[in-house]
């Protein structure tokens, strides 16, 4: 769903919804056919993507550039670590408390970074991901450069992460809410007035928003989803270290976006998808021969021409090819 | 969500004031100064602005008008000075909230959102005033209140039938008027306007003239203009500002005649 | 602590500092000027230390000999840079403009392992140079610290001086306020731009040189001056290169001083810094309030 008004749906879901609901069905329905490697890439991606749809919140429909959103991810990720303890915990309580930490960040950081603009923003939530980061790699907090490793997995019942099956189902039903919950704030007057903040901010001050507290939500709501896109992490991948909170990974997420398309919610998923296929690509011997070890040359080089050449992502070269299937 | 009341704030509190205040005064500007560093932008001016009348704003350039429009609408901060609108004090007051309290604004270049239809920048516009904006489950489409203060602020503007239109591919003189209608969406009592005939040609004037001589019964108009002959045609008061201060307030007949506003300004062959 | 503690620490944040302010200066110029945001402007300074390495066994003594010679290079690279790759990003917003500078850090890290590897080098200090001088009774402090600091203060100088009081540093302030304005006054603001750039880089691989010394050289040491100085020019200010002098300075007392007190958590307290400048001043010390 695209975050301008007259692209968006009649008043049900029924149109735009209807793809991404077969996709999900798609995806459950092809769950148990996976191979174990199969399934792991497909949590990966998952995972990757409800992180990538953080980043949209924020920078596709509200128009904040931020290159600090490792930052929340990485904290949801230690917070469920940290606070499952040697029993393991709860699966539904520790994703609360990840998002809640990772949003008690955003709000502190959200209210410094928003008194700037441009430029300053994009700085200023680097130099706070980096702060944070330094936290967990420096203090005894994290665990040191290593990291912490995670005892066992979180469960709720009958659903427990150490099944392979429980967390791909897990993973989709998150995906799954997480893109319904964005859609829904697509449409509203919510959405509306961050679609209108990322447009001309000044029109709207003068119109009587109070803009820095949209900004402000919307920045926490995506720190919070990041936070959830870093319970599922860890709990995937049963360690965390503080290149979790790195620049790369902010770097690497806010490629995902662009990857995809920015400013569409699938865009989010596909980029998430395609930027990780591609790293695989680029790193197998199989596929690129004696280039695989040296996957960063060939990575920062894609990255080069492909923003140079599609600005608008995956999407938006689907549009070019066939303007019939334009979002 | 209740919808703003159809008879401006300022009739019924207009009704309630006596005791010789002028009961129609909606905004009231005392001793405002702007100073940047060294510079005094705006010098001690002192307006004021009634409903049912345009108030013109005229000047070289340079003479601070838009300073003095800015700091009205809440963009700057005023270094020294009042502003009241309606009995309150608001001068320290954020813009959003200005604007939530009836000042509604245009501005010189045009600020509309192009991407989107000319309805729905009007609905975007009204849709500040509508209450519980985390409410996200009910569409912004769908909301009741910002629809008909959006149909209502584009029949008052004459854009009606444009609803549908993708309000980039307007002409410029429709822009203009999609601006005001913007302006109108968020249902004001004052309108500060920003040079909204910039870059209009003859009958694009005549009709946001026509406009504004509509406007004025309901509202209390600030005019910023370069245009002489539309200023003299519309305003009921025209207060000319020279070098950041007013040189001369009073009703267009007068402003015409009086000598120093002809040596400073209208001498220059206009 | 003692007088000469404090003294030597006084000296480290001044060094430190000044070093910081050569790689930000050219950072927030190119930003300035330009208004391209560079996330591979730490590559230069790495780049730059590098250079060192790979330069010292051929000058051996000849210290500033081969610091003019890193220079030059450096100002050659960025020019053809310029010319090849960054003259295409003035164009493009912020979000492409770091997207794909983050992309030319990759390129730089691996063809820096390509060619040098990942190992860590100590480069040594040139012979007359070595050693210390005494500062009041228990404490000494290197010769070579104190001539980082004072090269860095005649780069200064030079920089003011360039800027204020020669026709290049004319049009690199007009160019700053107004592009267009100074394209119609017929300066050839191609020209311009790819003398800036060439500058800049120069001067953030001229920091690395000096700093080779000091702080060896190894693979990170790109990211970490980046975001410092990234964080030097949230303070100091965009644009402006006596925001970033005074920033680069605040920032090195800070760090220096945080290290001595508070070891473990020493990294954080630039950030907390910034964090209180942008609940007083958000445009920075010296930038100007939008």
């Amino acid at each position: 769903m695209t975050t301008t008004p007259s692209s968006a749906a009649r008043p049900g879901l029924a149109g735009p919804a209807l793809i991404p609901a077969l996709v999900a069905i798609a995806l459950a329905l092809a769950g148990p056919t996976l191979g174990p490697y199969g399934a792991d890439l497909m949590v990966k991606m998952m995972i990757l993507s409800i992180f990538a749809l953080s980043l949209q919140l924020l920078v596709g429909m509200t128009g904040l550039v931020s290159l600090g959103h490792a930052a929340f991810y990485g904290i949801g990720a230690y917070v469920t670590v940290l606070a499952s303890g040697s029993e393991g915990g709860n699966l539904l309580v520790l994703g609360l408390l990840s998002m809640a930490g990772a949003a008690g960040y955003a709000l502190v950081v959200g209210a410094l970074s928003l008194r700037t603009r441009g430029v300053y923003f994009i700085m200023v939530t680097l130099a706070f991901a980096q702060m944070a980061y330094f936290v967990f790699h420096d203090t005894p907090v994290g665990g040191g450069s290593d990291g912490i490793y995670l005892y066992v997995r979180p469960a709720a019942g009958a659903l427990d992460m150490e099944n392979r099956t429980v967390m791909f189902y897990v993973v989709l039903a998150a995906l799954a809410a997480t893109y319904a919950l964005l859609a829904l704030i697509g449409r509203s007057r919510f959405g509306a007035a961050l679609a209108g903040i990322r447009v001309n901010e000044q029109r709207m001050r003068a119109a009587g928003f109070p803009v820095y507290g949209y900004k402000l939500a919307a920045f926490v709501l995506a720190g919070a989803l990041a936070g959830l896109a870093g319970c599922l992490v860890a709990s995937r991948d049963g360690v965390v270290n503080p290149e979790l909170l790195g620049w790369h990974n902010s770097g690497e997420v806010l490629l995902m976006i662009i990857l995809g398309g920015l400013g569409h919610l699938r865009g989010a998923v596909i980029g998430a998808v395609a930027f990780t296929l591609l790293k695989e690509v680029l790193s197998t011997h199989a596929m690129v021969g004696p280039l695989a070890n040296h996957w960063q040359l060939t990575l920062g080089i894609a990255i080069i021409v492909f923003v140079a050449l599609l600005p608008r992502g995956l999407i938006g070269l689907a549009a070019r090819i066939s303007p019939r299937n334009t979002p | 969500m209740s919808p703003r009341p159809a008879v401006p704030k300022g009739a019924r509190t207009a009704a309630r004031q006596g005791e010789g205040t002028p009961v129609s005064r909606l905004l009231a500007v005392e001793q405002l100064t702007r100073r940047f560093g060294g510079l005094v932008a705006v010098n001690a001016v002192t307006l004021d602005l009634h409903l049912g009348e345009v108030h013109a704003v005229i000047g070289t350039n340079g003479a601070g008008k838009s300073t003095l429009i800015n700091m009205l609408s809440g963009e700057i901060e005023a270094s020294v000075g009042r502003i009241t609108l309606d009995g309150q004090d608001i001068t320290r007051r954020a813009q959003y909230r200005r604007a939530l309290g009836g000042v509604g604004r245009s501005y010189q270049r045009t600020t509309i959102f192009p991407e989107f239809t000319v309805h729905e920048n009007c609905r975007l516009a009204a849709q500040a005033a509508t209450p519980r904006p985390w409410t996200i489950w009910q569409s912004a489409q769908g909301c009741a209140a910002s629809n008909a203060a959006a149909d209502a602020a584009l029949e008052a503007a004459g854009l009606a039938a444009e609803a549908r239109r993708i309000a980039g591919t307007l002409s410029h003189g429709a822009k203009r008027q999609l601006e005001v209608a913007m302006c109108l969406a968020t249902q004001p009592r004052v309108l500060l306007l920003d040079e909204p005939l910039a870059g209009m040609g003859a009958e694009e004037t005549d009709r946001m003239l026509t406009l504004l001589a509509q406007l004025k019964a309901t509202h209390a108009i600030l005019l910023v203009e370069h245009d002489m002959d539309a200023v003299f045609r519309i305003a009921d008061r025209i207060t000319v500002m020279v070098n950041g201060a007013v040189i001369a307030t009073g009703a267009p007949a007068e402003i015409r005649v009086n000598p120093e506003v002809r040596t400073a300004y209208l001498g220059e062959g206009h | 602590m003692d007088f000469g503690t404090f003294l030597v620490q006084c000296l480290n944040s001044v060094q430190y500092g000044l070093l910081l302010f050569l790689v930000a200066s050219g950072l927030t110029l190119i930003f300035g000027i330009m208004g391209v945001i560079n996330l591979a402007h730490g590559s230069f300074y790495m780049i730059g230390a590098y250079m060192a390495f790979a330069l010292s066994p051929l000058f051996g003594d000849q210290f500033l000999v081969m610091l003019a010679a890193g220079v030059v290079m450096a100002a050659v690279f960025g020019y053809v840079l310029e010319w090849a790759f960054f003259s295409y990003l003035y164009q493009r917003d912020h979000l492409q403009q770091v997207l794909m500078t983050y992309g030319l850090i990759l390129v730089f890290e691996e063809l820096r392992s390509i060619l040098v590897g990942n190992d860590v080098h100590g480069v040594p200090v040139p012979p007359w140079l070595a050693g210390s001088f005494a500062l009041g009774d228990l404490m000494s402090y290197p010769w070579y610290r104190l001539f980082a600091s004072a090269a860095c203060v005649v780069l200064a100088l030079g920089l003011y001086a360039v800027v204020n009081r020669t026709k290049l540093g004319m049009m690199i302030r007009a160019g700053a306020s107004n592009r267009d304005m100074v394209r119609g006054l017929g300066i050839d603001i191609r020209r311009l731009y790819r003398i800036v750039f060439a500058a800049g880089v120069a001067l953030a691989a001229l920091a690395g040189m000096i700093a080779a010394p000091m702080s060896s050289v190894y693979p990170n040491m790109g990211a970490s001056v980046l975001i410092i100085c990234f964080v030097v020019v949230v303070i100091g200010g965009i644009g402006s290169i006596t925001g970033a002098l005074v920033a680069s300075l605040l920032v090195g007392f800070v760090d220096t001083f945080g290290k001595v007190f508070f070891a473990e958590i020493s990294g954080i307290g630039v950030y907390l810094l910034m964090a209180i400048i942008l609940i007083w001043r958000p445009e920075g010390l010296m930038g100007r309030k939008t």
